[in-house]
């Protein structure tokens, strides 16, 4: 199972100039290799218990998949991960999430703020029916950026692998792009406000298999600088594209979702520890 | 380009499959060149060394199961995984063989040689470019590269012929010298082997570049 590395060094979250950074003091009890760490996790909705007792560490620079069939609440655990849940009113979230340092729970953080911190990418591409560039720009002004937007719109371009085929047609209405590039467009506004973390849930399953292969070559580009969730169906695409992998399950007694296997993907994909994994993976799932 | 990630690996993999490739072939030669210059230090090394390749063909067929795990590779890419997983397996065996040899030139020591060595170094040099021409064939996906190793074996297997009938007339001639003989026929025959497994080599790359089993393998040698 996952070994969690001991605590060294007090870790720092990374300073983004443009951005405000909650100044909160190093904490000796984070391990600086950790950007997010799950204790205890737990969604209701309203009465029901979506997911149960979900602890997991996830790495920095790392590309994390969550894996597992339909209502396993991977999703939920991943839209806790930026607050998304706070937008339906009968959700609840118990136990912590530490991103570096704080709770992104405390009642002093601003989920707006901090959504430009860990972005989110969706299942079907959602561009803004505006230009390329407001689209990506938009990103930037929601979160006070000052400087100046051009350079930051194509460097974002680049990241997300797009500026070639859009920088003659930066004004053009986004949504006259392919279905593969518009989902590209949302990486890139996501990505402008420099987040130190991307959530992406299902991201390529509305593409064709050309596009999804070039989101997953986009995501080992993009690990070397962001950590990385992803919640995908694809199986083969979390073995591709993760170097760690979360496999969820439903609990027949509650239906409520919970953690069975969380560990190296090379492991999960060769070896895994548990028979409910091994079951789910090779398709003998029932 | 899609598949950045997957193309890298397999390069990598190639990669390390020569490196493997190149211990072997030093391996091999330092065995013979060891017997024949009774150099005792260098067959304990060529010992010692072994256990390296043994290590390095793991991690290379680990590295195959995760690539067909985690890549779902098929058509040419699935072909070049299972020939790699082949090949590394023979390099392993042909790395055994020249430990082999080691060991045998530390049992025959200082003891005064038989004659002096000529066929069998000719045979591990033959052997030596097989599986040197077996490697590039792969780099250079030459199918007729490849086939031109099961010619190299003939040449191979004439050559054992030749020893294994000379030390023969020694040992009728002289029985104190069969000791010696049997070990030289043992050395013989693993270069034979190494041999042999330089041509299965190249039967993987065939198999890898057209899809096709073929056997580009003569009749294998006769003796013990």
């Amino acid at each position: 199972m996952y070994q969690q590395t001991t605590a060294t060094q007090p870790s720092q979250a990374p300073m983004k100039p443009q951005l405000t950074v909650k100044g909160s003091e190093p904490n000796q009890d984070v391990d600086s290799d950790i950007v997010l760490d799950v204790r205890n996790l737990e969604v209701f909705y309203g009465s029901f218990r979506a997911v149960k007792d979900v602890v997991m560490p996830i790495r920095s620079n790392k590309v994390t998949a969550f894996i597992g069939p339909s209502g396993c609440g991977k999703s939920t655990v991943l839209r806790c991960f930026n607050r998304m849940n706070d937008l339906i009113p009968a959700a609840r979230v118990g136990g912590t999430i530490m991103f570096r340092d704080e709770n992104l729970y405390d009642a002093a953080i601003d989920p707006t703020e901090m959504r430009s911190r860990i972005g989110m990418v969706f299942q079907k591409p959602n561009p803004f029916p505006k230009s390329i560039y407001d689209n990506v720009a938009f990103g930037l002004r929601v979160n006070g950026y000052t400087a100046d937007y051009g350079d930051a719109v194509e460097r974002s371009l680049r990241r997300a692998a797009l500026w070639d085929e859009v920088k003659d047609r930066l004004k053009q209405s986004a949504l006259e792009l392919s279905g593969g590039q518009q989902q590209r467009l949302c990486i890139a506004r996501a990505l402008a406000p420099e987040p130190e973390v991307l959530l992406m849930d299902e991201p390529a399953s509305a593409l064709d298999p050309i596009s999804t292969l070039a989101i997953e070559d986009l995501m080992n580009e993009l690990v070397n600088d962001v950590s990385i969730v992803i919640v995908t169906h694809n199986m083969q695409q979390a073995a591709r594209v993760s170097d760690e992998t979360a496999f969820f399950m439903i609990d027949p007694n509650d239906r409520a979702g919970y953690l069975v296997e969380y560990g190296m993907t090379t492991d999960i994909f060769t070896n895994p520890a548990d028979d409910r994994t091994e079951a789910y993976i090779t398709g003998r799932f029932s | 380009m899609p598949r950045d990630e997957f193309e890298r690996e397999l390069r990598f993999l190639q990669q390390e499959l020569l490196a493997v490739g190149g211990m072997v072939e030093k391996a091999v030669a330092n065995a013979v060149d060891g017997l024949r210059r009774q150099d005792l230090d260098l067959s304990r090394q060529v010992i010692f060394d072994d256990d390296a390749i043994d290590a390095r063909r793991q991690d290379i067929e680990e590295h195959c199961v995760n690539l067909i795990a985690r890549q779902q590779p098929i058509a040419t890419d699935l072909r070049m995984i299972i020939a790699i997983f082949h090949i590394v397996g023979e390099l392993e065996r042909m790395g055994d063989y020249a430990e082999g040899i080691a060991k045998l030139s530390l049992e025959l020591g200082n003891d005064p040689p038989l004659k002096p060595l000529i066929d069998i170094p000719r045979m591990a040099d033959k052997a030596i470019q097989m599986l040197h021409k077996s490697l590039d064939s792969l780099v250079t996906r030459d199918v007729e590269t490849a086939k031109q190793v099961g010619v190299d074996d003939d040449e191979v297997d004439a050559l054992y012929d030749q020893v294994y009938r000379e030390l023969l007339t020694f040992m009728i001639e002289d029985p104190r010298t069969i000791t010696r003989a049997t070990y030289l026929l043992w050395i013989a025959h693993r270069l034979e082997r190494i041999a042999d497994r330089a041509t299965n080599i190249a039967e993987r790359v065939i198999y890898f570049v057209t899809g096709e089993h073929v056997e580009i393998q003569e009749a294998s040698a006769p003796g013990p």
